[in-house]
Formats: C-alpha cells, structure tokens, sequence
C-alpha cells in the first residue's frame, strides 16, 4: 500500500506552523487587532474573472441553494468593519479551483487583516514590522524594499507599465526569448503586465528581503482605490521574497457605486469569457452604501510564507495533507 | 490523436509543438494572485533534441505526438542507412544518420538499443547505457601504472575515442559509459 495516509510534511513542520500562527496572534493582540470569524460558505462569490471558486450544494429539501466557498474572506471582514468592529484580522481556508503547482493547492491558509485610518505606506510598515517578527530567530532578512511597479518594470524591461505601446512590448519578447507572448497577450494590456512580470520581474524580487511593490497600474486595480494624486496607478501593494508572491493589500475602494460598477464589469466578462455565474454580493453593497471607514487591507498566504521560513521547496511539503492527500 | 490540456503536461508527454515531435521534461504553474494564469513548460524537441522553454496559458492543450520508445536490435550499417529490429517481431527499421545521429559510435552490430519512433518511423536513436567495445588502437602504456590518473586516448572499434588509464592495451574490451563517454572498467573475455 502506498504511504499517502501519512501526512506529507514532518512534525518539525507542523510545530513551525503553530508556533507561526502564535507569533501573529499574539502580534495583532498586542496592537488590539480583534481576531475575527466570517462564514467559508456562503450565497455569493467574487465576481474576479481571474479566481474561479467552488460550489456546492446546500440540501434542505424540498429546496436546494448553491452555495460559494470563499476564494477570500474579504467582502464578509469588509461587513464587519462598515458595522462598527475597528481594526480587525482572521486566520482562515481559503479556495480556489483549478489552482494546483509549486506555489498552489486549491485550498490555502490566509491571514487578511484591516486597519481602520491606515494609508498604503502605514499599511507596508506594519507589514515588514510583521513579517520581520516572524522570520526571526529563522533567517535574518535584510531591509525591506519598496518600489513603484512603474519603476521596478522600467529598470528590468525599459517598457511603460503605465502606457501601453504594442510595438514596444512586441519588440520586448522577441528580444527576450518569450515571442509566444505576442499571441497569448495580443492587445491586452493588462495581460502583457501580467506576462512580463510573472516571467521576468517576479522571480528577481526580494532576495533574502521582503520586497513591496506599489502602485500598481489602474488597469490591475482590483479592489483597491485609484490614486487621488495619478488617476494612472491604484493604491494596491503586492509583497514578495525571494520570488515568491506572498500577498496583497489595498487602499480600500469605499465607494459603493464604484464597487458597484466593478462587480458588473467583471460580470460582463466573465459571461463573455464563459465562466461559471457569480453572484455578486449584495450585503457589501449595501455596507459600502452604509459606510465602510476608511482603511488598507492586506492578505498574506501563510502557507507561502511557510515554504520561506522552512526553506522548503513547494507547498506540497508544508502542508500535512496537500490535495492528492486529501 | 487525443489533445492534452496544460493541466495534464507532465514529464514524459510526448506532445506536437510547432509541427514537430516533443517530450514534456517539466511544467510549473504560474499565477499572479490577482491575475492571469500560465503554464511555463519545459520541452524538448524530439527531432532536434533542442530544449526550450514556452509559456501557455493555462487550459490551452496541445495534441498528442505518436512516438514510442522501442527496444530494438542493430543489425548493420550498409553506408546509406542502419537497419534496426524488433527482436519479438523481427520487424526492421531503417534509420538515415541523422536520426542515428550522436549514437552510431556506440552501436556495434547485434547490440541492444532503443529507437524512438515517431509515427512508425524513426526520430533517434538512444545506445544501451553501458556498452563493452573493443580497442583497436591507443598507444602502449607505461608498464606498472595501475592508477589510472591521466590516462590517454584509445580509439573503439565502432569509431568513438574514449580516454583510457594507461594500463589498458589494444586489442582489450572496455566497459563504456555511452551518457558521459567515460572508462568504467575493462571487461574479461
């Protein structure tokens, strides 16, 4: 019989995550960050064309509801905060279908937290301050380095992240070894963002050294807020080491009307593009319409962060039981 | 030929990219959290024996390439082409020396190997890993040295050079690593 009943990661291993989850909550009690619980299921999705989630099915006959596992906590954390609860962050399962290599299993522990009246760069502070804390005592990171994507993109490749010159870019991968890239990003701007700093950026990021990146161009928004100053970039931080993506974090988008209008224009492609029906949730909507205070969120893949801290290799080997164990 | 989905490359797929032949060697996911998803692949053209790299967006696929990996006799070299034969069926293959390419110094007549057949007809050509080869030519050695460090050059009936410890004479069969081209040992008749 094959050994795939035992867990996959060693004791050592397991101790490192406790002892990791410990560090964070004993770092935001500190701070008077409140710990958190939302519901893993629940009526509606996220409507990101680029997260597909999962379903199932909720009995209670004679009906049947579909229900949505989280692909993140976000919008439900983003209810408790227009309601009133200050500061708060939750260690949770998180779920995402189709997504399994190196760097991925379908389901994943993360770390989402929000603080009340905090900007981007007060965000990145408590972020190296946070992940400082936990590398300590395994390997000693050197300082923290913050770049605008604009600047980190034109330093490796001299193209405009902002602009979008087709012939530019075009010239670009032919020069770099990547033509492929021309038919699979065409005219697509944000695509060839993607491309480019997947391959050829990304991988170069934060040796030994939390590296955070800001400014990312509007058209990779996402949930964040459009820069009040340059109406060109969001206020959404992404932070790396040693290659790795750990996480994301924003300047929370506080207009409903905006959420709003971004809710439908990911609809609207994810029907064009023909991917399973979101549902969009409507409670955020009202909450944002209710008030959701000022504040950055950030979220942080603690299984990734797991592979740095053990030096593992994949994700596969800091989980106990990874999808093919399941 | 089924088409495979970049969720089923894995090591040892043997799939058409670009009109010719391939052999999947290694496929990693790359996903920016909040963007688009790739398949940075790993290939190696089965024709050429070239490696590249080549990014696909994941979900795309690729169709299957026929190619099969057979263990075959070599029978002989009549100047044009080299003749190959399925031991169980004694069905024979003719290879041009292109596809026998790096090998044909390693094949002596009789000898096992195994021959990659594309479509049923042969792409290349993969000599046992160890082979025992007779020397028809190296200089004598010094008498006494049985180290083996420096050592010279000692040509192989079958053509190939291979540096040898200067103890092993002409005419002595040797055990020859054909994936490095090193000396493992001579062999006793």
């Amino acid at each position: 019989m094959p050994k795939s009943w035992r867990p996959a990661c060693s004791i050592e291993l397991m101790r490192l995550r406790a002892r990791m989850l410990y560090d964070i909550r004993h770092f935001f009690s500190k701070k008077d960050v409140l710990e958190v619980e939302t519901p893993v299921l629940g009526f509606s999705s996220g409507t990101d064309p680029q997260l597909d989630f999962f379903t199932t099915e909720y009995g209670l006959p004679p009906q049947q509801h579909r229900l949505f596992l989280q692909t993140s906590p976000e919008f439900a954390m983003k209810r408790l905060l227009a309601a009133g609860s200050g500061s708060i962050y939750q260690i949770c399962k998180a779920f995402r279908n189709g997504e399994s290599g190196r760097f991925h299993n379908p389901e994943f522990t993360m770390l989402e937290w929000y603080r009340i009246g905090f900007t981007l760069p007060q965000l990145m502070d408590e972020t190296a301050e946070l992940i400082g804390l936990l590398f300590k005592g395994h390997r000693t990171l050197d300082t923290a380095q913050r770049f605008s994507y604009q600047e980190l993109f034109q330093r490796f490749t001299e193209l405009d992240p902002l602009a979008f010159s087709y012939q530019d870019y075009c010239a670009y991968a032919l020069a770099n070894h990547t033509p492929e890239a021309v038919s699979i990003c065409g005219y697509d701007h944000a695509l060839w963002l993607d491309f480019i700093f997947s391959h050829k950026i990304q991988p170069q990021l934060g040796e030994n050294a939390l590296c955070m990146v800001y400014d990312y161009p509007a058209c990779q928004s996402s949930l964040a807020r459009i820069n009040a100053g340059n109406s060109l970039v969001s206020d959404r931080v992404e932070v790396f080491i040693n290659g790795i993506e750990l996480g994301n974090g924003y300047y929370e988008l506080t207009d409903a009307t905006e959420q709003g209008r971004r809710f439908d224009e990911e609809i609207g492609i994810r029907q064009q593009r023909k991917q399973p029906v979101a549902v969009k949730d409507k409670h955020l909507i009202a909450a944002l319409e209710a008030g959701l205070p000022e504040c950055s969120g950030m979220a942080i893949g603690l299984d990734r962060l797991l592979i740095l801290l053990s030096d593992s290799a994949s994700i596969q080997e800091v989980l106990n039981f990874p999808l093919h164990r399941a | 030929m089924a088409s495979y989905s970049t969720n089923e490359f894995k090591a040892g797929l043997k799939v058409m990219l670009d009109n010719d032949p391939c052999a999947i060697i290694e496929n990693e996911f790359v996903k920016p959290g909040k963007g688009q998803a790739f398949n940075r692949v790993k290939i190696r053209n089965l024709k050429t024996g070239r490696v590249i790299e080549r990014t696909f967006k994941s979900g795309e696929s690729l169709d299957g390439a026929d190619v099969v990996d057979v263990e075959m006799q070599y029978l002989y070299n009549d100047g044009e082409f080299r003749h190959f034969m399925v031991p169980d069926t004694f069905e024979q293959y003719q290879c041009d020396e292109k596809a026998v390419g790096e090998a044909s110094k390693w094949l002596k007549d009789q000898d096992s190997c195994t021959v990659t057949l594309w479509n049923d007809a042969p792409l290349s050509v993969t000599p046992a890993n160890f082979v025992e080869l007779a020397i028809t030519e190296t200089d004598p050695g010094v008498r006494g040295d049985t180290s083996g460090g420096g050592g010279k050059p000692a040509k192989l009936e079958t053509g190939a050079v291979v540096r040898v410890p200067l103890f092993v004479q002409q005419g002595e069969v040797i055990k020859v690593d054909t994936r490095t081209g090193e000396y493992i040992s001579r062999v006793k008749e």
